[in-house]
């Protein structure tokens, strides 16, 4: 039985919210150009009447896509390719924007939230501002429209309800049965299944999204010639933006310094470039708004600024949805076939803003002077510019796929390739950018506050000059810092934190509704400060000593900057000493760790069956019981660290067993401490997937007693025991089971091996056992009561080791530490703002 | 010249350094006969070769050798037709033979091509052949 009835509901929704956005978007543009003010009254509420009909059907859509993950029903191409039976509930969450159809629903979604918002708080602009509004919302919902132009055979977007058979038109189960579903999903990407997956797209998307709104005050001032009342709505909205966008690409950095082994939190992937390149221009924007806002003036850099803004984010969704950057990045979304709708919405919003402006451009009021290095606004300005910069020299290399498309559609061949090196190439740039912003994050809110002339910078600015010379000085020092771009950095950082305390400390006494700027600059800073060492002094602790190298075919960096920890053994790492202890899963619920090598696997990788512990050497028979669900994709590995202080913990790297992403994939497990993380990731393993391969097989011929080597390791035979049960069952009166048990003194804990000898119905069954750990297998073969000999077959195998990397982030807290107190100065000038909204 | 002009002309000269960065680190898409010279040259830079998997008629990949678990090599037919012998120290990526198109970063080493990085394109719709009838 198909469930078609959700997707035609679905599909009717998305078609409904369609068509209102364009209804609603022309009522509003009636309503605001009409002279009489009743039509325009009529004209604007006919807009949020289909404004409402627009929002019913969207959440509708969001409500049937999520209905549909939520039951599996895998007739549907979005649930079977993103979704699977044994997802939780809060990652089917994350497979609704898993795929680029849901990814656009949630951006229309946050339209519409902020929508409604806009009409309730300032219904003045309601007109203006949602025209714009539903212009955008028409232009996102024709990307999830799937619907194909009769006659000329035009598809216009991508649905999320097409259905499995629809999709895979050729599959040949679909010609012999076309009411197939499939039983499972093929699931989310195990990548994905960690909980800031679940929170950092829709904060990403709600910034992106919020980005919309200082461009339609904008958009609607200039149809209604109103050229400055908006910036006082743009501004808080823009502040707003900062904060979202903001959020969300520290969440993802810090997604990515958790989950992915590369030893870092950002690494100019053009998907996380696409998000920084616009809001690098929003806090542009936003200066130029306060300065607009304060004292009327730099209103059309301003107006340029916002538009530039909206214009990246456009840009930026071009970027990653269209297939433009290709094999230039790992993460962009597949490509659906609607880079010429991409390209249309981007060239369309481009064009009016352009038109827009340069109509009015005469009329819109100008107060610049010739710039005068004392003024206010002097220093603000050389700051946006030094923004703008950082984020052109972002886009410049981020879009070199897309020159090579416009030269190459020109006729000009053109085989530029993104840098081979892309931490250089951008780390390099953006470290001078950061140094030119520290030092104007000091010099304008300075000049912003403070009275204008030689005097007063003269007695404000040399207190804290001393203090940054001094205190760069005692850290260089301390730290042995030699490279001259990093001093220069950290003085200036330093320079900009005391700075800005000063002013700040000034400020404080006035409300603190007006440290806003101070406290984000500050915040900057100790941000800066925190890459600065968490990056440019982060150091391989994992150093191999052992003067061997661990395989010939090994890069040079693997044979050397990791170590080797063989099971049980404990291993000396500079101050830390590790003991891998060996490998574990993890329940999917309460995620505890068990042991590996405890449990038995069932048919369903997702469950299996845990044998409990039983103390060495107890009569306790063991008893198989506990079914669990465990995550089958992940494998921990536990290892035991103690350092030479006393402090004990442990750390548990994973490897996750995931095609998607190329085979096995290594997260980190990251210890912090105060001033510093330890992040750890194994480098190799014991592919998890392929079967042990025991070889070295040797026949042992021993007594009760004996000491024996097995693989350098001493065991000592130490008793037959009889058993009246195996696996649970009762063995009948002709049964014969015996038990032998070995000692092995390993390097970790004594270990048993227990293999097991059974005459069932005259027919001998052999039980091996083996200590997986040190790869070892002894079989019972043959009892030879007459000479009172057992003989053991002996087998060995690679005994299980973990090759591990660890290094140090120093002060990687003041990374995050910075972020939130930068995010906090911009709430507390947001409130500010949206609260002087309500005064005037 | 007023202070406006010298900012503006500070921010040209800042633009243009941008650019110049940005194509001076640009890798560039080449084929092994370039990147050969240009390793024969003396440069150091890393190169990226486009191609394709050589296959015989059946469609197996020829040249391909993942005989040493920890390192990979196989053979790739770059834009101008010509074989080119890559290694790449790692093991063999996951659904390596499924790729319609090849990129690997990396230099000449004498005859081979010493791959840092490979990237693969793989047809979007490969999953089609993997659904089955499991009811």
């Amino acid at each position: 039985m198909l469930h078609l009835f959700p997707g035609q509901l679905g599909h009717f929704f998305v078609v409904t919210a369609f068509v209102f956005a364009g209804a609603s978007a022309l009522a509003y543009f009636l309503g605001l150009r009409s002279e009489n003010p009743e039509d325009s009254k009529k004209y604007t509420r006919f807009g949020r009447t289909f404004f409402l009909i627009h929002a019913v059907s969207a959440v509708g859509t969001v409500v049937m896509l999520f209905w549909i993950i939520y039951n599996h029903y895998y007739e549907y191409h979005y649930a079977w390719s993103h979704s699977s039976n044994n997802l939780p509930v809060y990652y089917m969450i994350s497979c609704f924007w898993e795929g680029q159809e849901g990814s656009f629903l949630l951006w229309i979604f946050w339209h519409v939230v902020l929508g409604s918002l806009l009409i309730i708080l300032h219904p003045k602009w309601e007109a203006p501002t949602m025209m714009v509004f539903m212009m955008v919302q028409a232009f996102l919902g024709s990307m999830i429209l799937g619907v194909i132009l009769p006659g000329i055979q035009l598809k216009i977007g991508s649905s999320p309800f097409i259905l499995l058979r629809e999709f895979m038109q050729d599959a040949p189960i679909f010609a012999t049965n076309p009411d197939f579903v499939p039983e499972d999903g093929t699931g989310l990407n195990p990548l994905l299944q960690n909980y800031w997956m679940v929170i950092h797209p829709p904060v990403t998307f709600l910034g992106f999204a919020s980005c919309l709104i200082p461009f339609s005050f904008l958009i609607g001032a200039l149809v209604k010639k109103d050229y400055k009342g908006w910036v006082s709505y743009a501004l808080p909205w823009s502040l707003f933006a900062v904060f979202f966008l903001g959020l969300g690409i520290i969440m993802g950095g810090y997604w990515a310094y958790e989950t992915l082994n590369f030893g870092g939190y950002w690494n100019w992937d053009p998907v996380e470039n696409a998000v920084y390149i616009p809001w690098l221009v929003l806090v542009a924007s936003v200066h130029t708004l306060f300065m607009s806002r304060t004292y009327g003036k730099s209103l059309k850099a301003s107006m340029i600024l916002v538009v530039a803004t909206f214009s990246l984010i456009l840009y930026s969704t071009f970027l990653t949805r269209s297939g433009v950057l290709g094999d230039t990045s790992v993460h962009s979304f597949t490509d659906l076939g609607l880079s010429g709708q991409l390209l249309i919405y981007l060239l369309f919003f481009v064009g009016l803003s352009i038109f827009l402006l340069a109509r009015n451009w005469k009329s819109v009021p100008d107060q610049s002077k010739e710039l005068n290095s004392y003024s206010r606004e002097f220093w603000v300005f050389i700051g946006v510019f030094m923004l703008i910069l950082a984020s052109f020299q972002v886009l410049m290399t981020t879009s070199i796929p897309v020159f090579n498309t416009i030269l190459n559609n020109l006729g000009i061949s053109s085989n530029l390739a993104p840098p081979a090196d892309p931490m250089a190439h951008y780390g390099t740039a953006q470290l001078w950018f950061a140094v030119g912003i520290s030092v104007l994050s000091a010099l304008g809110p300075f000049f912003w506050w403070n009275r204008l002339d030689w005097t007063s910078f003269k007695n404000h600015v040399t207190l804290p000059l001393i203090i940054s010379l001094l205190g760069s000085s005692l850290i260089m020092l301390l730290w042995g810092i030699q490279n001259i771009s990093y001093i220069l950095l950290l003085t200036c950082a330093i320079f900009a934190i005391s700075a800005n305390l000063f002013t700040l400390q000034k400020l404080y006494k006035a409300g603190l509704r007006l440290t806003g700027g101070s406290i984000a600059h500050i915040g900057l800073a100790i941000l800066l400060i925190g890459i600065l060492f968490s990056s440019g002094y982060s150091r391989t602790v994992s150093q191999n000593l052992s003067g061997k190298i661990y395989h010939e075919e090994f890069s040079d960096e693997m044979n050397l900057k990791n170590v080797l920890l063989w099971r049980g053994k404990t291993y000396q790492m500079g101050e830390y000493s590790l003991t891998y202890l060996g490998p574990r899963v993890e329940t999917r619920y309460g995620s505890e760790m068990i042991d590996r090598d405890k449990i038995i696997q069932t048919s369903d990788p997702n469950f299996v069956i845990i044998e409990n512990e039983v103390e060495p050497g107890s009569e306790i028979p063991k008893q198989s019981v506990d079914t669990v669900e465990i995550i089958a994709e992940n494998n921990y590995y536990e290892i035991e660290v103690s350092m030479e202080n006393g402090k004990r913990f442990t750390l548990f790297p994973r490897a996750q067993i995931n095609p998607d992403m190329g085979g096995l994939l290594a997260s980190p497990d990251v210890k912090k401490f105060f001033n510093r993380d330890l992040y750890a990731h194994v480098s190799s393993i014991v592919n998890p997937e392929e079967p042990v391969e025991w070889k070295n097989e040797t026949s042992l011929r021993i007594k009760i007693g004996d000491t024996i080597f097995l693989k350098d390791h001493p065991a000592v035979f130490e008793k037959m025991e009889t058993i009246e049960e195996i696996a649970g069952h009762q063995l009948s009166d002709g049964d014969v089971g015996v038990k032998a048990r070995i000692r092995i003194f390993g390097p970790g804990e004594e270990e048993f091996i227990e293999p097991i000898f059974i005459i069932h119905d005259q027919m001998i069954g052999r039980l091996p056992d083996e200590s997986i750990g040190l790869g070892l297998r002894l079989t019972l073969m043959e009892i030879l009561p007459d000479e009172n000999l057992f003989v053991f077959k002996f087998q060995s195998t690679q005994a299980d080791y973990v090759i591990l990397k660890a290094m140090e982030k120093p002060w990687i807290n003041l990374l995050w530490g910075g972020t939130l107190l930068c995010l906090f100065g911009v709430i507390l000038s947001m409130s500010r703002r949206f609260k002087d909204l309500k005064t005037d | 010249m007023k202070k406006t002009h010298i900012i503006v002309l500070v921010i040209i000269a800042a633009c243009i350094a941008i650019i110049m960065s940005t194509a001076g680190d640009a890798s560039q898409y080449v084929s092994f006969r370039d990147a050969r010279e240009m390793a024969e040259s003396g440069n150091d830079k890393l190169f990226h070769v486009v191609g394709e998997l050589p296959k015989d008629q059946e469609g197996n990949i020829l040249g391909m050798d993942e005989s040493q678990k920890l390192m990979f090599s196989f053979d790739l037919v770059d834009t101008n037709n010509e074989i080119g012998r890559v290694i790449y120290a790692e093991p063999k990526p996951v659904d390596f033979e499924r790729a319609e198109k090849v990129v690997v970063v990396g230099k000449m080493d004498g005859e081979q091509f010493v791959a840092e990085k490979i990237l693969m394109k793989c047809p979007s719709k490969y999953v089609e052949e993997e659904i089955t009838e499991t009811s």
